[in-house]
């Protein structure tokens, strides 16, 4: 068989096209990522005058009896699960109204897309202060409405903080999973819930039965999206609580940022780091996998 | 088993768009109804109104004795083939078929044996594990089939079912749904904007223009004696030559040939119409005869598709299907016009005369 030429030289341009993309990527990505897995076998703090001394696994082992570390990985667990359910939750009902046809359902989308296209610190911003004890809009509906006898610090409680932040994050980012699903409802072509309908499905069962199994990539692809922002969750708390009151809203990213930025060490920043690191890569990978699956069930 | 009713059946959409207008049908067992017209005739539409996808302005939708005009699509018992064919993506083929049966909670086995059955008919075993991305256009389009046959539904309804499909399998599918929809007993409502479609499979047509009923009838009745003017162009390839004269008398001039009326037409100004295969090449005895130049051939084959303006008014012109093998003169060619064969409608009302 003679040699297919014209392929050949196809794929000889192809990588030649993409090298230059591919050197930026290795130099912003890898590179970082590796000099701080490296880092992570040193000890670079201010008992070492800031001078790297090799430490081995001291970083990681000093992590797994760090209590800060575990409740910070807790915080960020409890923040991610919750941020997801609603955001999706309310996404899909959100993207289910957008997707049927109304007066002005142009414009309902638009605004639809306002709050996650709004600076994160601004809204964080903005929530802070619906949040405020003496001045916040919130305890004020709450007093008005005789819910409440006086005012409460809702960014002092711990509990109410976490709740507060997952609120803040809700309202910001489930338009953006709204307008991702919807996409996704749009693809369905309405012959197949009439075809449905004919068959003698109810609403429900064709939301089963069509709606769902044919925008599950979607949900997929924002899981994952969501799932990848809210475990590195740090402008939001930063500005509304800083990861107060007492490290109840300490996500892995706020505790990072403190332990290079406040506490000057790198070493042990660099091991945080890479933990966090792997478990987003492990997450990403195990759903990359079921989507793939999901593809090829599909196809 | 039941047949299907329309009782003045309106669909207003606003008052200026009205896709249907006081329909009245009676689809009874055994039949085979095309409905067939331009785009935007309504065709379509009373399709959905039927199966209840949308709902009458006025009006009602019969089946046997049941008025289902305000029942949801899922409790008519109709089955329906979609344009689009609309299988289910992520489904297989079986579970596309098996889909309407599941719903009514059959038991399991008798759905196995349906599904068996049908399949078997439509040849589609080998298929059944497929997902309908895996399929071929002609392939889909027999799941659609079956996923309609499976359920022996009172009312079948096919929407354009061929129209996906190109030219070569289209005529091999059609002669295949004759035979299929042969051994059922349920009405057929078939829509096709395509009169092949509806003259080959039909035993009633109906033809439709602007929401009206132009003509029902056998596709005979309706190729021999078209009701006006709309339906005796729409039915019949090629095109019936149709051209509006004046009267002079009891004969209209063609050109420098004069043809006589028959015999209790009153109409001032009427329209000649004849079919391109019913003009000939004259023979002894004939008595209408038009000669021209002819300024087109097409070759079809075993036709000549031949195109001539008439001597003595050169913006008249009349098409005519000749057998490839005859013998003609191009510049003065002869034809004659069987008055049997001749078609006249009033050039004001398009309705039929005599």
């Amino acid at each position: 068989m003679s040699k297919d030429y014209i392929r050949q030289r196809e794929q000889r341009t192809g990588w030649l096209l993409m090298l230059p993309a591919l050197l930026v990527l290795l130099l912003v990505y890898a590179f970082p990522i590796l000099r701080a897995f490296w880092l992570s076998f040193f000890t670079e703090n201010l008992s070492t005058n800031l001078e790297p001394v090799f430490s081995g696994l001291d970083n990681y082992e000093l992590m797994v009896g760090d209590g800060r570390f575990w409740q910070s990985m807790r915080n960020t667990a409890v923040f991610t699960l919750f941020t997801l359910v609603f955001e999706l939750g309310l996404g899909l009902i959100i993207a289910l109204t957008l997707d049927q046809a109304f007066r002005g359902r142009g414009l309902a989308r638009t605004i639809a897309i306002l709050p996650w296209a709004l600076p994160t610190a601004l809204i964080a911003l903005a929530w802070r202060w619906i949040f405020n004890t003496e001045f916040g809009v919130w305890n004020d509906m709450l007093m008005r409405l005789h819910l409440i006898g006086n005012p409460v610090n809702w960014l002092g409680e711990p509990f109410w903080a976490m709740v507060a932040v997952i609120a803040a994050d809700v309202w910001k980012t489930t338009s953006f999973v709204a307008i991702l699903l919807l996409a996704g409802l749009q693809s369905i072509s309405q012959d197949l819930y009439e075809a449905h309908a004919l068959d003698g499905a109810s609403p429900w069962q064709s939301f089963r039965q069509i709606t769902l199994p044919l925008i599950a990539p979607q949900i997929v692809i924002a899981m994952l999206f969501r799932f990848a922002q809210s475990f590195g969750i740090f402008d939001l708390i930063q500005v509304m609580t800083g990861g107060g009151p007492g490290g109840a809203t300490e996500t892995v990213s706020i505790y990072i940022y403190a332990a290079v930025m406040r506490y000057l060490d790198f070493g042990y920043g660099a091991a945080l780091v890479t933990v966090t690191f792997l478990v987003l890569v492990a997450v990403v990978a195990v759903s990359w996998l079921y989507i793939s699956r999901l593809r090829a069930k599909t196809e | 088993m039941a047949k299907l009713e329309l009782q003045n059946l309106t669909k207003a959409y606003s008052r200026d768009i009205v896709p249907v207008k006081q329909l009245n049908l009676v689809v009874e067992d055994n039949e085979f109804l095309t409905l067939v017209g331009p785009s935007g005739c309504g065709k379509s539409t009373i399709l959905r109104l039927i199966a209840g996808l949308d709902q009458p302005t006025e009006g009602r939708v019969m089946i046997g004795d049941r008025d289902v005009s305000r029942l949801p699509p899922g409790d008519r018992n109709i089955a329906m083939v979609f344009q689009s064919y609309a299988l289910y993506p992520h489904m297989t083929v079986r579970e596309n078929v098996a889909s309407g049966l599941k719903l009514r909670h059959l038991p399991v086995g008798d759905i196995q044996k349906r599904v068996q059955e049908v399949s078997g008919v439509l040849g589609l075993d080998p298929l059944l594990d497929r997902k309908p991305a895996k399929l071929s256009g002609g392939q889909r389009q027999r799941v659609a089939l079956a996923r309609a046959l499976v359920r022996n539904p009172d009312v079948f309804l096919l929407d354009e079912p061929l129209s996906n499909l190109d030219a070569l399998l289209r005529e091999q599918v059609r002669a295949d749904l004759k035979q299929i929809f042969a051994d059922q007993k349920s009405p057929i409502v078939y829509v096709t904007h395509d009169q092949t479609e509806a003259m080959t499979l039909s035993t009633k047509v109906a033809v439709l223009n602007n929401g009206y009923l132009q003509q029902l009838g056998h596709p005979h009745d309706i190729y021999k004696t078209p009701a006006n003017r709309f339906v005796a162009s729409f039915i019949g390839s090629p095109q019936m030559n149709l051209i509006t004269l004046s009267r002079t008398g009891n004969t209209v001039a063609l050109g420098d040939f004069s043809i006589p009326l028959p015999i209790g037409i009153q109409a001032a100004s009427v329209v000649l119409g004849i079919r391109p295969e019913h003009l000939r090449l004259p023979r002894e005895g004939d008595m209408h005869t038009v000669s021209g130049q002819v300024f087109l051939v097409e070759n079809l084959g075993m036709h000549d598709l031949v195109s001539l303006r008439v001597q003595g008014d050169p913006t008249l012109t009349l098409r005519a299907l000749l057998p490839a093998d005859a013998a003609w003169s191009k510049e003065n060619l002869q034809l004659a016009l069987p008055p049997e064969s001749i078609h006249w409608f009033d050039d004001e009302t398009e309705q039929r005369l005599g």
